[in-house]
């Protein structure tokens, strides 16, 4: 529930720490909570520690479920400013 | 037959430390101002020796400002303390659309300060002021005890010149005006954050400190009295510039997120820290309100500029009573972009 | 950035709404908790309630540990910090809550306690190798989220086996906190808070999994959707509870499915075993005790625990009467029908922690919100 970030793992580190990097800032983190951590995987990173690896297939998958979820010939989002005009 | 003349030892800037006596006045003084600043800013004002610079001012509207750099890291990727001084006040000059004459600099060292690292400094400064076509004409140096100063702070105050008949004014932007930003935001704080070992992140993002004086006689010189107001957005961001701006013009501003540069690292830094790019410190990016007739001929000179390239047009001004910043999102929701409260701090959660 | 950005694809989101605004029984409204301060932070940021049709509410749950921490625990945190041979390392969030008599962490800062910001309970454990003489405290915050990290932080001052180092612990548990919500049939009339739905916390579930919520889906007969983080995550779970609900189903579903799995992190849940055992009960700001709903440091840890170290005795603190952060954090009220919002309550002088939490309800609505109660509000004047 608190602030994680997908982030890809650069190299392995010794004392179960990992470089990681996310559009070219890397920082040092802990691994210790996730098992077979693998360089060019995606980990979620929370306050210095991955949680978790992320799952590339479920992630295709995620975005499938919500473009078949998707009405086609989408309505136009009302601007700012018509919100206002109608107000 | 003359005495031979007592050659004083020169400072060992290699391994030396500010001491106590470099601010009492007496010869560690002169030899620290000589042989660090007056060399490393090397101008007739300074040759001559006096306490004060004495010059003559062109006739016309001048402009003063003032700011304290107290930064730290001291040296960042793309800057340091030095030259963030010198760009700073210079900035301050143009924001009203002045030409920069000249600059003084005082500083405050704390005891026990590696000369090396002031010479560093103020060789910073020597480049920044004459890259920009400027001279520091005068300063001072204090020296406080050990704990009192994080190593130096610098206040710079300039002066400058307004071309007749412009008025830049932050009191002058009007609905339907269009708002301009020159490029990248967020560049300088993450550079800065970067360094803060607490924080814990490596990257190649440079600080964008500069000197904007050039760019906006370019843009002074293509919009004439259809540019309303500049300014810098500095500590706050941009957020922070556009609010002040709707308080003082007792206006709001519609801005469209899509339409602000941010570097991918620059975001990536936010991201990882949950921080808001719009609230992050530049140091060499400009905002303009101008009339929306000459929002080309703006963007033309700015982008033909080198700190300009990614110039964009990022909204405009409404009529708003509650002198609201919104933002349409690139989600293409709204929001509210409110004054800063308190200090952008990181996130967990 | 990937992983990140084709979830915050807008044109998707529309979409995505038109099938909700479909699908969405007429003469129904729904009402779904988005129970964890991320996704109400979220929500707003992204002005996803601006795409539902206008009988699917959000209501925001108590989901922000910041929030739920009671006035005392912060008092006891300053008091700590206020020990001069004390270091409290605290996460940035909670400097500028308000405790008592208008005191925060900041204000104790400035006034010379040694309080540092960090990122990680890790560089906790740094500072206090690398400082000996001082008193490192870790102001340990947090849902199932944070806790494996404060617990290995633990297990890391042991290795390095520090002496000055502990933790102030205010770890909390989200099931317990979803049945407070749920558990309403004692409750007078105008206490409870009337949902349809869940949309379950993100990442407390990468460590929980979704496994605990079943029960809870089944006893009180509502439908958990655990969703990911970012906005069309979140719109895709609405669409999903809108379908259980129309479906009359109560079953708990995993939007997240790339981070998320039936039974979690089992290394993470072994860690925290492993450090922390259950209080007895626990007082969580707007739902008053609660309990088995917080943890504490084992007896083994015990060396660890700066409760025990420093002999804390809470007292008993009041919220400022006048503040409405506890029914807001329930979901009773909204930000906006809480009298101090906007006049005396702001984010530049928070009353409550819903507002100095990023993450808080009041927050979100005053940084994403104030302008469309301002277009409602003319709204219903032109229509009156």
């Amino acid at each position: 529930m608190c602030l994680a970030i997908p982030i890809r793992v650069e190299a392995l580190l010794p004392d179960q720490m990992a470089r990681v990097t996310l559009g070219g800032i890397s920082k040092v983190v802990s691994i210790a909570l996730v098992e077979d951590v693998r360089v060019g995987d995606y980990v979620l990173l929370h306050v210095g520690y991955a949680l978790t690896r992320l799952d590339p297939e479920e992630a295709e998958r995620t975005l499938a479920h919500m473009r078949e979820a998707a009405v086609p010939g989408l309505p136009a989002m009302p601007s700012l400013s018509a919100v206002e005009a109608a107000a | 037959m003359s005495s031979p003349r007592l050659r004083a030892r020169k400072l060992d800037i290699r391994g030396g430390l500010v001491d106590l006596s470099h601010g009492a006045g007496g010869r560690a003084s002169a030899q620290l101002i000589d042989e660090i600043f007056r060399e490393a800013f090397d101008n007739p004002f300074l040759e001559q020796g006096n306490d004060q610079a004495a010059f003559d001012v062109p006739a016309g509207r001048m402009v003063m400002s003032t700011d304290g750099y107290v930064i730290w890291p001291l040296f960042f990727p793309g800057g340091d303390i030095g030259s963030l001084a010198v760009h700073g006040t210079i900035n301050d000059l143009a924001m009203a659309g002045a030409r920069p004459l000249h600059l003084a600099a005082s500083y405050i060292l704390e005891e026990g300060f590696p000369l090396a690292d002031l010479q560093r400094i103020a060789q910073s400064m020597g480049r920044a002021a004459s890259q920009a076509g400027v001279a520091i004409v005068t300063g001072d140096t204090k020296v406080v005890e050990r704990g009192k100063a994080d190593g130096v702070f610098i206040t710079t105050t300039g002066i400058g010149l307004v071309p007749a008949g412009l008025d830049l004014s932050g009191d002058r932007a009007r609905p339907g005006d269009r708002v301009i930003l020159s490029g990248s935001i967020g560049d300088h704080g993450v550079a800065v954050m970067s360094k803060r070992s607490s924080l814990g992140f490596e990257t190649e993002i440079q600080s964008d400190s500069a000197a904007l004086h050039g760019l906006v006689a370019a843009m002074v010189a293509a919009a004439g009295p259809s540019l309303r107001l500049l300014r810098d957005p500095t500590r706050g961001g941009l957020a922070t510039t556009l609010n002040e701006i709707a308080q003082q013009s007792r206006c709001g501003f519609l801005i469209e997120e899509s339409s602000i540069p941010v570097r991918p690292e620059v975001a990536a830094a936010c991201e990882l820290l949950g921080l808001d790019p719009l609230y992050v410190a530049n140091e060499g990016k400009l905002v303009a309100v101008a009339e929306p007739g000459v929002t080309d001929a703006l963007l033309a000179v700015m982008r033909a500029h080198p700190l300009g390239r990614e110039a964009s047009v990022i909204g405009e001004v409404t009529a708003d009573d509650e002198y609201f910043v919104q933002m349409t999102t690139s989600f293409g929701g709204g929001r509210i972009v409110d004054w800063l409260a308190g200090e952008q701090l990181p996130r967990i959660c | 950035m990937k992983y990140i950005d084709e979830y915050r694809d807008g044109g998707l989101a529309r979409s995505i709404a038109a099938s909700i605004a479909r699908e969405a029984v007429l003469d129904r409204h729904y009402r779904f908790m988005e129970f964890c301060g991320g996704h109400t932070h979220a929500i707003s940021r992204y002005g996803i309630e601006d795409l539902l049709p206008s009988n699917v509410e959000m209501v925001h749950g108590p989901g922000c540990p910041v929030c739920v921490l009671p006035v005392g625990r912060i008092d006891d945190a300053i008091r700590l910090a206020m020990r001069p041979e004390v270091t409290l390392c605290t996460y940035a969030d909670l400097m500028r809550v308000p405790a008592s008599g208008g005191a925060s962490l900041l204000k104790a800062k400035a006034a010379g306690a040694d309080i540092r910001m960090i990122y990680s309970s890790m560089d906790a454990v740094l500072i206090a190798e690398a400082e000996p003489a001082r008193q490192v405290v870790f102001f340990a915050i947090g849902f199932e989220t944070t806790t494996p990290s404060t617990a290995l932080s633990i297990g890391l001052a042991r290795r390095k086996q520090l002496t000055n180092f502990s933790v102030f612990c205010n770890h909390v548990l989200t099931p317990p906190a979803i049945r407070a919500i749920l558990d309403i049939k004692n409750l007078p009339e105008v206490e409870r808070v009337l949902v349809d739905g869940f949309v379950g916390p993100a990442h407390v579930s990468t460590v929980i999994g979704t496994a605990p919520y079943v029960a809870l889906a089944a006893e009180f007969e509502k439908p958990v959707v655990v969703a990911g983080f970012e906005p069309l995550d979140v719109v895709q779970a609405i669409l999903m509870l809108v379908r259980q609900v129309n479906e009359g189903r109560c079953e708990v579903e995993n939007q997240y499915i790339r981070a998320v799995t039936t039974g979690g992190n089992l290394i993470a849940q072994r860690e925290i075993a492993e450090i922390f055992e259950l209080r007895k009960t626990f007082e969580w700001r707007g739902l008053g005790e609660l309990p088995v709903s917080a943890l504490r440091l084992r007896d083994a840890y015990a060396q660890y625990d700066a409760e025990q170290r420093f002999d804390v005795v809470p007292v008993p603190a009041a919220d400022n009467p006048a503040c409405e952060c506890g029914d807001v954090l329930r979901g009773l009220k909204k930000p906006s029908e809480c009298k101090l919002f906007g006049t005396v309550c702001s984010p530049e002088t928070p009353m409550g922690s819903c507002m100095v939490s990023p993450e808080g309800a009041c927050a979100a609505h005053w940084t994403y919100g104030r302008f469309r109660d301002r277009a409602k509000a003319s709204a219903m004047q032109d229509a009156a």
